[in-house]
């Protein structure tokens, strides 16, 4: 879980142009970091990308902060 | 063997520019908002007199003048527009009577802002089959006219232009491999659903997209064919001289040149100018780096485009 969860905020750093020390679980992507529509779009491709994975649209959707994505993720490596 | 390859390029734009402070006169947008989305800073508009066709045959004309092609040597006239001077007949048959060389095929590509790089793949496969010897390819929109200018997601991204190339019949390459996709599922995230009924319209006749679905779909769908494209012709991305690439969003753009491993200075771009002017994108780009030096003959270069279909494709070519 831990190895997810810094994998997930090396990757939120890493597309949004923030440090990552700036990038809390509770971090907000577009309230807290700064990403508007496209960087989100840009940033479930790349948590795909990393996880080998397919992100549905509207579960997509549903991700807006940091928690949320490295739960998305956990639960479905695990599965 | 016969293959095609390009004799000569040509584009138009029309001289009215509106800028991003312009366009936040009308609605309620910024120049900071285009520019960190979508890297647009202008547009052209075509003047309200012109017709697509008539931007198509200033294109046209400037490519033979480049090729050193005499028009009567025309065997074929492919025009890739999605706004067409009219329902029919086709813009290619009015350009090819504006260009006063009757006889030869005439014919439009709708493939939207995939267009140019599906006439060229269709005027390549009628040169390698000797149907044709000399064709002349031309990508030509007033995109414009089809904007919402109450919808601020929409009316920031497009502008009005044509480019053209004259295609010969040449015993070696040219064309590489040409490739072209589409999936018909993905309709909805980009269109303009009117049509012409009892004589009127019906349904909506503005650009519909879903930007996000589209940005996301065109990333992926550029990376997959570059790749199959490339494999195909058995060329390395390393190889490549430049890429050519359909200006929709510049970091559309930067993902597919980063996917292809080539820096932005290899990439010709003229979105900040253009905007997004669908099928004449490529062929202005094309012509851009041609004129101005960049793009050299025997250089290796991809070009590639997609749009509402969703459809999409590319050509590897020596030029």
């Amino acid at each position: 879980m831990e190895n997810i969860e810094a994998r997930v905020k090396k990757i939120v750093a890493e597309q949004l142009g923030v440090n990552e020390a700036e990038v809390k679980n509770e971090s907000s992507f577009v309230d807290d970091l700064g990403a508007d529509s496209l960087d989100t779009v840009e940033l479930v491709m790349a948590l795909e990308e990393e996880f080998e994975c397919e992100i549905p649209d509207e579960e997509a959707e549903k991700i807006t902060s940091v928690q949320q994505a490295i739960d998305y993720v956990s639960a479905h490596l695990n599965k | 063997m016969t293959y095609s390859r390009i004799l000569g390029t040509g584009s138009y734009l029309p001289d009215h520019i509106l800028s991003n402070a312009a366009l936040a006169e009308r609605v309620d947008t910024s120049d900071d908002w285009i520019v960190s989305r979508t890297g647009i800073r202008e547009r052209r508009v075509a003047d309200a007199a012109d017709k697509t066709s008539d931007l198509a045959v200033r294109a046209a004309e400037k490519a033979l003048a480049n090729a050193g092609v005499d028009k009567s040597a025309v065997d074929m006239i492919i025009v890739a527009t999605t706004t067409p001077d009219m329902v029919f007949p086709s813009t290619a048959c009015i350009v090819q009577d504006k260009l006063g060389i009757p006889g030869c095929a005439a014919f439009d590509v709708q493939a939207v802002c995939a267009g140019f790089v599906y006439a060229l793949a269709t005027a390549n496969g009628h040169i390698q089959s000797g149907l044709a010897k000399t064709v002349l390819v031309i990508g030509a929109e007033t995109l414009t006219r089809l904007l919402d200018w109450e919808d601020r997601r929409t009316c920031v991204l497009f502008g009005d232009g044509a480019g053209a190339v004259v295609l010969g019949a040449s015993d070696e390459p040219g064309v590489l491999r040409a490739k072209l996709a589409a999936d018909g599922r993905y309709q909805h995230i980009l269109n303009t659903p009117a049509q012409i009924a009892d004589g009127k319209v019906a349904g909506t006749p503005f650009l519909h997209m879903d930007g996000p679905a589209v940005f996301k779909f065109a990333v992926k769908a550029l990376a997959d064919i570059a790749e199959k494209t490339l494999a195909e012709a058995g060329v390395d991305k390393s190889e490549l001289d430049w890429l050519v690439p359909h200006q929709a969003n510049v970091r559309i753009i930067e993902s597919t040149a980063k996917h292809l491993g080539l820096p932005m200075e290899r990439v010709v771009v003229t979105l900040p100018e253009q905007g997004n002017t669908s099928a004449a994108s490529i062929p202005l780009a094309l012509d851009a780096a041609v004129q101005d030096g960049r793009i050299q003959r025997g250089q290796t270069v991809l070009l590639e485009g997609i749009g509402g279909g969703m459809s999409w494709g590319a050509v590897l070519l020596r030029f």
